[in-house]
């Protein structure tokens, strides 16, 4: 409540209000806008169903490794090289499952161009709204 | 599994969990193994039998110890700890057991062994009953794992006394 009143202190007229909305609204955009971009940074390296493959990938791959080691070492009877191999498996894993590599990105999610963007701007906030909102929460 | 951290997070954590369950399993293979030890210990002399000072026996013991404890080791074995203890009863404590040698056997092929040994620890008793007194030789070893449950068994030897007076 303080906060609110402090953004719109009661002797200001309707004009400043709205002037103090729009900023408001326009430094939300910007956020929205910045939040899009990394997205769109982090969406050229692996996509959505890539990294799905990586999770499965790398569970199947330390759990059949560590089975495998289970059983060499066990007949084999050295411990050693039952810890060897699993040892192996989890760097074989961590080389194929952890790096971007391009197989995980072959279903790219396609994001909209800023030039696409810029042709359809998004709607004006009304302003006969926003002055019916504020007495009532007064 | 956005970011190459959270991978990296979660395979870590996943792949050492799986380590924690590969060595319960290891351990739980130990209870597979039906080990047959043999074990066989003889008196060769009584080299020292005196009451001290303090009022307590003490003996000086020489003995030929020989034990095959080869089938005891599995692949999830470190070591071998092993001790021979007399066990006897007095009127005071109805069961006394002194220690008398023990060892560490780190491979399978130390555990086929034969020595001949003076007693490594002083044997002596609490108050003077060790005149004439039957005591059994028991060989005790506990099979030390490289992960999770140690085993530890009993070979008790009976059939030996010390002698009637001091010497």
């Amino acid at each position: 409540m303080d906060v609110y009143m402090a953004l719109f202190p009661c002797d200001s007229t309707l004009e400043d209000l709205t002037k103090r909305l729009h900023s408001l609204a326009a430094g939300f955009h910007e956020l929205m806008q910045m939040k899009l971009v990394l997205y769109r940074i982090d969406a050229n390296k692996m996509d959505w169903q890539g990294q799905k493959v990586a999770e499965q990938l790398m569970q199947i791959m330390l759990v059949v490794f560590a089975i495998a080691a289970f059983i060499t070492g066990y007949v084999l009877g050295s411990f050693q090289l039952m810890l060897y191999v699993y040892a192996g498996g989890v760097v074989l894993t961590t080389l194929i499952t952890i790096p971007n590599w391009p197989f995980f990105n072959r279903h790219p999610l396609k994001w909209l161009d800023p030039s696409e963007a810029e042709k359809h701007p998004k709607p004006q906030v009304v302003m006969g709204s926003v002055s019916k909102k504020k007495p009532a929460k007064k | 599994m956005h970011s190459f951290g959270y991978r990296a997070n979660a395979l870590l954590t996943f792949s050492l969990t799986i380590l924690a369950l590969m060595c319960a399993m290891a351990s739980l293979s130990d209870n597979l193994n039906s080990p047959s030890p043999t074990a066989s210990v003889k008196v060769l002399n009584i080299n020292r039998f005196q009451k001290k000072s303090s009022g307590d026996d003490e003996v000086g013991i020489t003995l030929d110890i020989s034990a095959n404890l080869q089938s005891l080791f599995t692949w999830n074995t470190k070591q071998v700890f092993v001790f021979l203890a007399a066990e006897y009863s007095t009127p005071k404590n109805i069961l006394n057991q002194v220690s008398l040698w023990d060892g560490i056997i780190p491979e399978k092929e130390g555990a086929q062994f034969s020595i001949k040994t003076k007693n490594k620890y002083r044997f002596i008793d609490q108050g003077s009953n060790l005149r004439g007194r039957d005591f059994n030789l028991t060989l005790h070893w506990h099979v030390m794992p490289k992960t999770g449950k140690m085993f530890a068994d009993k070979l008790v030897l009976p059939g030996f006394r010390l002698p009637e007076s001091y010497r």
